[in-house]
């Protein structure tokens, strides 16, 4: 092996390296579901329910099974061999949830528009489509919901035979709001709408499944196909061993492949039922409709303060639009938010309430931060307020707040412990990027020329690395599941390495940083190290990936395997040295005896006589490779400070952001360029929800918002340059000391660009106004301003 | 997003593709960059039966000057014209269609054929006062930008017909400048102007065009603005007093991104903006 001059300068941990899985990605050499194709693959399609609530009276499939190019048509009176509908996996201790079933194809009854209704299967792809066409559906329609506020009304009811649209209620609180109310001298209360998104993923979901000997394996462009074998078996009624669930290469997802759809399970179903693969890959169309949204929330945020800024209480209350069916997460989603609704401060008494509902639209779920982009944009706007209400500057008004650097781990009023944190350094370190008064000075002269520019904070905390199976568990918060992760390290006879992981990366690049964690240890080159995911037959058990858990919960998993590796190497070099175990080490690429490096042994040879072992220590097994499962004790609290600049055009309301700065601290940095990756793209996803995108239904429940053209996601041209910095506080929670960062773009920029728009907005008369700051929007917003 | 089963043919010749094209009746439509006839037909709002492409059709790509007038083939692509200042406006509006990948497959020909009030390259030809030169396998005739758009999506051009040529007026002594409003930079305009100027020596406005994208169910004209400002002095508060006739008489259709009323607003704007930026106030 050759040594890598990076050793002498202190490991790989730490460095900025390309992504091993570029090349392949960038070539078009990766494999992707749609690029599968075993003999004889079927296609399929679905006939979906144009109409957002219906009963439907009858469904003629005659004319699409004559035709020659079809092999079957299913309906939802086919379904017996599914033995129960798609799963909700929270289930709240002592909580009432009023929950309809949800079967993958419509029985009778369908609730929003693209609700399946039918498949067909088919010779190849045009043909299914062709063939859906032909199956006749009669509806006998149904009044439609559409906005939660009417729903909870219970005029229109989503699913009659529920009796009621509300599905539960749900409150975490700490500390004595009243009392937090009645010390304070101002109150402001503020209607926050955090409208509905779309994941967007640039691979739709895909499905291939094919049944071989009563053996079934099914490849699905999923975050957790683990968790997919599981439902598969529930729901089917097959033994969990014979059941392979493959996520191959996964062009993102955002949280909306965080799920058990309807369509994995047909498919492989149906792969049963006609003896012959079957592949099903969602269209565009398909995806803004019937792949799961996110956000949707109207709350009413209540803050007491004294007149210095201080917050004495701080009180939301969320209606959540549910959708027509609770899906994986769907109802635990806004209640992640309330974890951390006490933000990055020390408020006394912090409730949230959460009311969830019904309404004929597809459901909602997990997309990028879960609850948490909505806590922060609730927390962060308010502060804003509370500040202009004040008339006090809303960066004093947060420090005033910010839990004291020393003060960790600190328990906020909810009894959350956060980890770690130093608020006020990040907001500094900011500020070294960002001269205020020189903004504030040039505000002014702009505005002069007719530029309306804003400037908008964020400074934030979220909760993530999900883990703690006790915390989260069934006994705890209520996810039927435990949240740990797994990983197994394998040392071949050659010294190269493979790593199997449980998380299932798809865009974040665990294939690099684990293997520079992994590299470090073993002495070897990352290159050396191939980190595999996402194949159910292939290594320990996991849990997928989601809530930014990866490297803080399964890269640390990976360091506990590796640890038992070099640990049994140890015993293996120090007997054949004749060394004390205690004083082996693993240096430039060499495991040697402390104080005598001309003697020791590369990791090809610690594995070569691992595997040949005609000396090792008495009682040792042959062989170099461990597992380790880790549950961590506690969650992980990434925070940072964001700024942004805006331009708004008072004339015409188009809203520009000029200028974006984030400073994030997700621990010791593994990789720096990864980290800006997530950062980058996490800050992109919530401008983009801030300005750009909003998933629409107009009141009969038609999707408006359908295609690319209408579901505006921003491109490089809408977006600045974005300027990053870090600061490193350690997680005492994991050995890494490393926190997530997959979602803290998203959950902090879109209150910082709220901020910055109303900012530019106040001389024009505007004090507050929801997002999506589309130009209409806020056209019609500086015009109510004016009067 | 699954387009529904149709014969391809791909003719070596403008003869060929034409007897394709009537063989082919009401239902073959001519192919040529594809960017608004395979959306439709992905999305199934178009089915034709037969698709002839133009692809390996010679000698309908480029721009040509010829006395006072550019000619410019059918098939030259977006990307050809985008960005040439001696093409004046048509090489501002060009640059300023969709995306790079949109405008190295569009075409000019497939974009006045189309028909869309949504596009640009309509609202340029009808500012212009230009003609589109079209044939079917019998006879050629020319069509003035006036008579080409009918209503949504629909022109002049008959089911038999391929357009061969545009004629534009080069209008090198006048001003241009295009605004066109977008939610994103790839985006279709919201709404989109047209300001042609061309001042006298005594710096007053000696003719003026204005015309708008998305304000109708085809391009218009703006006359009023038009009128209101032919003859006068080239100032700023002219232009502003001309700009605010530009919402008369139009309708426009409300969407997702704009109701009528916004549309009308913007409309005012833009031509304000355009018309100070082509006369150089
Ligand atoms: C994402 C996206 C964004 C876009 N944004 C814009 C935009 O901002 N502004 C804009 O103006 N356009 C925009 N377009 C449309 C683009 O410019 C199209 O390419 C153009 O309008 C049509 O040209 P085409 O060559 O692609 O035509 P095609 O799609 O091939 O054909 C369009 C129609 O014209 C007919 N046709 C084509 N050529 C001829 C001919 N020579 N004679 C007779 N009939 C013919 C076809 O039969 C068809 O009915 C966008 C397209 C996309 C996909």
């Amino acid at each position: 092996m050759t040594a890598v001059d990076s050793r002498a300068q202190g490991g790989f941990v730490g460095r900025p390296m390309k992504r091993k899985e570029d090349p392949r990605l960038i070539t078009g050499r990766a494999t992707y579901v749609d690029d599968i194709q075993p003999v004889g693959t079927l296609w399929m399609a679905f006939v979906r329910s144009p109409e957002a609530h219906a009963r439907v009276t009858s469904i003629d499939t005659s004319a699409a099974l004559a035709r020659e190019d079809v092999v079957a048509v299913f309906t939802g009176d086919d379904l017996e061999g599914i033995a129960a509908p798609l799963p909700c996996a929270w289930v709240p201790p002592g909580v009432e949830v009023n929950a309809p079933e949800h079967w993958p194809l419509a029985k009778g009854h369908v609730a929003h528009v693209g609700d399946p209704v039918a498949l067909v299967i088919g010779v190849d792809r045009y043909s299914v489509v062709d063939a859906a066409e032909d199956v006749v559906v009669e509806y006998e329609p149904l009044p439609v919901v559409v906005d939660p506020e009417e729903a909870l009304k219970d005029e229109v009811l989503v699913h009659p035979g529920l009796g009621s649209n509300k599905v539960h209620e749900w409150s975490l609180g700490g500390g004595d709001l009243d009392a937090g109310f009645a010390a304070a001298d101002v109150v402001i209360e503020r209607r926050i709408v955090n409208h509905r998104v779309a994941g967007g993923a640039i691979e739709p979901r895909a499905v291939l499944a094919e049944e071989r000997a009563g053996h079934i394996t099914i490849w699905s462009s999923t975050q957790v196909p683990h968790f997919l074998r599981l439902f598969l078996s529930i729901l089917l009624g097959l033994s969990e061993e014979r059941i392979r669930v493959i996520a191959p290469e996964v062009g993102g997802g955002f949280g909306s492949k965080l799920q058990i759809y309807g369509e994995e399970i047909l498919c492989a179903w149906a792969a049963q039922r006609v003896g012959r693969p079957v592949k099903w890959v969602e269209t565009r169309s398909e995806a803004m409709m019937v792949t799961h949204h996110g956000r949707d929330q109207i709350a009413t945020v209540r803050v007491g303060a004294k007149r210095d800024g201080t917050v004495t209480a701080f009180h939301a209350k969320i209606l959540a639009d549910f959708g027509a069916y609770l899906m994986l997460l769907t109802p635990a989603v806004p209640a992640l938010g309330a974890f951390v609704m006490s933000g990055c401060y020390r408020f006394p008494a912090v409730q949230t309430d959460i009311v969830g509902v019904l309404t004929n639209k597809f459901s909602t779920d997990a997309i990028r931060g879960a609850g948490r982009p909505e806590a922060t944009h609730m927390i962060e706007v308010a502060m804003d307020q509370l500040a202009h209400e004040l008339g006090l500057d809303p960066l004093d008004v947060r420090r005033r707040n910010f839990i004291a650097a020393d003060d960790f781990p600190h328990e906020t009023a909810l009894g959350i412990v956060y980890d770690s944190g130093n608020y006020q350094a990040s907001l500094a370190k900011l500020l070294e990027h960002l001269d205020v008064a020189a903004f504030r000075a040039e505000q002014e002269r702009l505005r002069g020329e007719g530029i309306h520019r804003g400037l908008g904070f964020s400074t934030y905390t979220e909760i993530c690395g999900l883990a703690p199976s006790r915390v989260v568990g069934p006994g705890g918060f209520g996810l039927q599941t435990g949240l740990w992760e797994s990983a197994l390290v394998r040392v071949h006879l050659t010294g190269a390495v493979t790593v199997y992981t449980g998380t299932s990366p798809h865009g974040q690049g665990h294939e690099t940083g684990f293997a520079q964690i992994v590299a470090d240890r073993l002495g070897c080159d990352p290159e050396q190290v191939e980190v595999v995911h996402g194949d159910t037959a292939a290594g320990p058990q996991g849990l997928g990936t989601y809530g930014s858990r990866s490297l803080a919960v399964g890269g640390e998993a990976v360091a506990k395997a590796t640890a038992k590796v070099v640990e049994k190497g140890k015993a293996l070099v120090a007997h054949k040295l004749e060394a004390s175990p205690d004083d082996i080490e693993v240096r430039d690429g060499r495991w040697i005896v402390r104080g005598s490096p001309e003697q020791g042994m590369t990791l090809a040879e610690v594995a070569g006589s691992a595997y040949i072992p005609e000396d090792i220590p008495e009682g040792m097994e042959p062989g170099l490779e461990e597992t380790a499962f880790y549950d961590p004790n506690n969650f992980v609290f990434p925070f940072g400070a964001h700024a942004a600049i805006v331009d708004v055009d008072a004339e015409t309301g188009k809203v520009k952001v000029v200028r974006y700065l984030a400073v994030d601290d997700c621990g010791p940095a593994i990789n720096p360029l990864l980290i800006d990756g997530q950062v980058h793209g996490g800050i992109v996803h919530s401008i983009g929800q801030a300005l750009y995108e909003q998933v629409i239904y107009d009141e009969i429940g038609q999707l408006v918002t359908g295609t690319f053209v209408d579901y505006a996601l921003p491109t490089a041209a809408e977006i600045p340059s974005i300027e990053t910095d870090r600061t490193e506080t350690p997680s005492p929670v994991n050995s890494l000391g490393v926190k997530g960062i997959g979602e803290a773009g998203t959950i902090a920029a879109s209150a910082a660009v709220a901020n910055a728009v109303i900012d530019a907005l106040r001389p024009l008369g505007v004090d507050y106004m929801d997002m999506p700051f589309t130009p209409m929007r806020v056209w019609n917003a500086i015009q109510e301003g004016q009067q | 997003m699954i387009p529904a089963e149709f014969d391809y043919v791909a003719p070596d010749s403008l003869d060929a593709a034409l007897r394709a094209l009537a063989h082919g009746g009401e239902d073959a439509k001519a192919l040529a960059g594809g960017h608004s006839l395979l959306p439709l037909m992905k999305m199934r709002l178009a089915v034709p039966t037969l698709l002839v492409d133009l692809r390996h059709v010679p000698g309908l790509r480029g721009a040509q000057r010829e006395n006072g007038s550019w000619r410019i083939g059918a098939l030259t692509r977006h990307a050809d014209l985008q960005g040439r200042a001696e093409l004046g406006i048509v090489g501002e509006a060009t640059s300023l269609i969709a995306d790079q990948q949109v405008r190295n497959r569009g075409t000019i020909g497939g974009s006045l054929a189309h028909g869309d009030p949504a596009s640009d390259l309509p609202t340029i030809l009808v500012a212009m006062e230009g003609t589109v030169s079209v044939r079917n396998s019998a006879a050629s005739r020319e069509i003035a930008a006036g008579d080409l758009f009918q209503d949504y999506m629909t022109t002049a051009i008959a089911a038999d017909e391929l357009i061969t040529e545009v004629r534009v007026p080069a209008l090198e002594d006048w001003g241009h400048a295009y605004e066109k409003f977008t939610r994103r930079a790839e985006d279709w305009a919201m709404v989109g102007v047209c300001a042609l100027v061309r001042k006298g020596a005594d710096g007053s406005c000696e003719d003026v065009r204005v015309a708008f994208t998305n304000m109708a169910s085809t391009p218009i004209r703006a006359t009023a603005v038009e009128h209101a400002l032919r003859g006068q002095p080239l100032s700023s508060d002219a232009i502003t007093g001309a700009a605010e006739q530009a919402a008369e008489g139009t309708d426009p259709p409300g969407d997702l991104n704009a109701t009528p009323e916004y549309k009308r607003h913007l409309a005012r704007v833009l031509t304000r903006r355009a018309l100070s930026r082509a006369a150089g106030v």
